[in-house]
């Protein structure tokens, strides 16, 4: 189901622990995964669950319970902005609705083009750097401004 | 990046070279090179090569009084000095999970500073006599976790990690992992179930990872800011670092500050340094407005009206005296644009979407709080609501595996103790006693330039 590609870089992780703990790896491989998928079927879940020598069910716990995980197909491009109360002081709350207003969707949900998905996020400890946007999962914007935001969605293609 | 004052030179060189600029690809000072050029791994060789002994650097880390700066405030050096001797395998994991709303230190140390962690955490694996070690970083800043596998790297390469470290026979080598979204991981013993690869729902304490941690093995677990400090302390001395802050607080410290201020970012300051202090080096309030509430450690801590915020100083024991906690030392500043309600409605659904569900009252009662409080703030409070939430937050606090629970409610008690009289105005009026266009104007999002607050 995995590229060899992604599966070197499992197999990187689980270089990390005892030989004993492989399913230390899990939440690592499952970010791979949800790299090369774009998102986390059950079948992707039981397969990294199998490479690990774990139950399918233990994987998948871990799957449901972090919140970066997406468990169903997201546009190609997932932004999450922190709207918690250190951010909505500076702008996250007018950052997010200015996004909501751009892209005509609400939270958890994505463009009819499937390009934008828009999430809402917990602290992503920056607030100092509010309004903050993370896209799919790994890039950080920081010191968001219509401007900016504009800019960054052009940049989405 | 704001302004830091150099005390610990070791901390704060590399972040003056990253200026006000938010591209991680920009940075400079973070490599070995730069970390060794302004004195990096200095405090690891004198150790070494004074071949002072593991039993010599514990006393030396509690003779400086650093108290943990994750939150709880728990002496370093005592925390060490609880590990097992004779266990044949022992870890040493840096919580790098930082996400409690209002802290953003850590990851200032981990983009500037990565090989202070490492240094700090090869320290404390020496005291300790661990073998191996992982740095838990929060999901979210992939980014630095990336950087941070550069900077093992490069210590790795060096020798500063692996067998025979410096030609002292201690061997240790340290790995990372990162989180993937979730607050509760912050909490130790979650933390190390997530590295066990599982959900992380706190364990059950006693037993104390020192004793039962990563994998069953005895555990050492420090906070990032914790850990950097270490190489500062051997610089200059347990007691200079105690003499640094005051009696019982030693050190200096990283204070996060955000929301209603000029310039939002992490100052270093001593312990004990006025909070009025502070406030000017954040570049004073935006606007020009007025100091209305202050949430001093992170959201979890409880909220203070301004005014008695301006008395304290920043020290565990003043805080705690005027009825907060010091915690992650995560300043939240609000001004007088800001609706109370609103506030604790945002924090109360955080902990709701965040309670692992383990325990009921926590699972339960953080929903219930989040309800109650959402029907205040759009119109629907009933007269008997205030009443209502102290009783849930009685019946949650102490209640529950982890300290979640009591986070969840410390934020609840405290918001309607300092300002009873808005969430009252909101029950009576159905409406916000700050008017909605005044509320809008305290972000400054559609008015600001890129880089300013």
């Amino acid at each position: 189901m995995f590229s060899e590609a992604t599966l070197r870089k499992i197999d990187r992780e689980v270089a990390k622990y005892p030989a004993a703990q492989k399913q230390s790896a899990v939440m690592a491989a499952l970010a791979f995964a949800q790299d090369e998928l774009g998102w986390l079927s059950q079948d992707a879940i039981a397969a990294v669950a199998a490479y690990l020598d774990m139950p399918a069910i233990a994987a998948y716990e871990v799957a449901s319970f972090y919140n970066m995980y997406d468990l169903q197909p997201v546009g190609r491009y997932k932004l999450t902005v922190c709207t918690n109360l250190p951010c909505a002081l500076s702008g996250g709350v007018h950052a997010a609705d200015y996004l909501k207003q751009k892209l005509g969707i609400d939270f958890n949900e994505t463009t009819a083009d499937g390009r934008f998905t828009l999430k809402e996020g917990e602290c992503m400890g920056a607030c100092g750097d509010a309004p903050v946007i993370l896209s799919n999962n790994k890039r950080m914007h920081c010191f968001m401004t219509p401007e900016e935001i504009d800019k960054l969605l052009e940049e989405c293609k | 990046m704001a302004l830091l004052e150099a005390i610990n030179p070791l901390l704060s060189a590399g972040w003056q070279q990253g200026g006000h600029e938010w591209r991680l690809e920009n940075d400079a000072g973070w490599r070995l090179k730069d970390y060794e050029a302004r004195g990096g791994y200095q405090s690891l060789r004198k150790i070494i090569e004074t071949s002072m002994s593991p039993d010599d650097v514990i006393a030396e880390v509690k003779k400086s009084v650093l108290r943990g700066r994750g939150g709880a405030g728990f002496p370093t050096g005592l925390k060490w000095s609880f590990m097992p001797k004779a266990a044949p395998e022992k870890y040493i994991v840096c919580n790098t999970d930082e996400g409690e709303p209002g802290t953003f230190k850590d990851r200032d140390i981990q983009r500037y500073d990565p090989h202070v962690i490492i240094e700090g955490m090869i320290i404390a694996a020496y005291a300790v006599g661990a073998g191996r070690g992982y740095n838990y970083i929060h999901g979210e800043i992939y980014e630095l976790y990336q950087r941070f596998e550069d900077a093992l790297d490069e210590a790795r390469a060096a020798g500063y990690l692996g067998q025979n470290i410096l030609g002292s026979g201690f061997n240790f080598d340290l790995f990372a992992h990162h989180g993937w979204g979730a607050y509760i991981c912050g909490e130790e013993s979650a933390l190390l179930e997530s590295i066990e690869g599982k959900k992380g729902q706190p364990r059950f304490k006693p037993p104390f990872p020192a004793n039962v941690g990563l994998y069953g093995k005895p555990t050492t677990i420090n906070n990032t800011e914790s850990f950097a400090s270490i190489p500062f302390i051997f610089r200059i001395g347990g007691e200079g670092f105690l003499n640094l802050g005051k009696p019982n607080n030693g050190g200096t410290k990283l204070f996060s500050v955000s929301g209603h201020v000029n310039r939002p970012g992490n100052f270093e300051v001593p312990m004990g340094t006025p909070f009025a202090k502070l406030l000017e080096m954040a570049g004073g309030m935006r606007g020009g407005r007025k100091l209305k509430a202050v949430i001093p450690g992170g959201s979890s801590a409880p909220v203070l009206p301004g005014d008695i915020m301006m008395d304290c100083t920043l020290d565990y024991d003043s805080i705690a005296k005027a009825g907060s906690m010091l915690g992650s030392g995560a300043v939240i500043v609000m001004d007088e644009t800001t609706c109370m309600v609103k506030a604790l409605e945002r924090l109360a659904w955080f902990y709701y979407e965040e309670s692992c569900g383990q325990c009921t009252p926590c699972r339960e009662g953080t929903g219930w709080l989040y309800k109650v409080i959402h029907r205040i703030e759009h119109g629907q409070g009933k007269p008997e609501d205030l009443a209502l939430l102290d009783r849930l937050t009685v019946n949650i606090m102490g209640r529950t595996i982890c300290a979640l629970g009591d986070a969840a409610s410390m934020p609840v008690q405290s918001f309607i103790k300092h300002f009873r009289s808005e969430f009252e105005y909101h029950i009576e009026h159905k409406k916000c006693l700050v008017p909605p266009d005044v509320q809008r104007t305290g972000s400054t999002f559609y008015t600001r330039k890129m880089g300013q607050a």
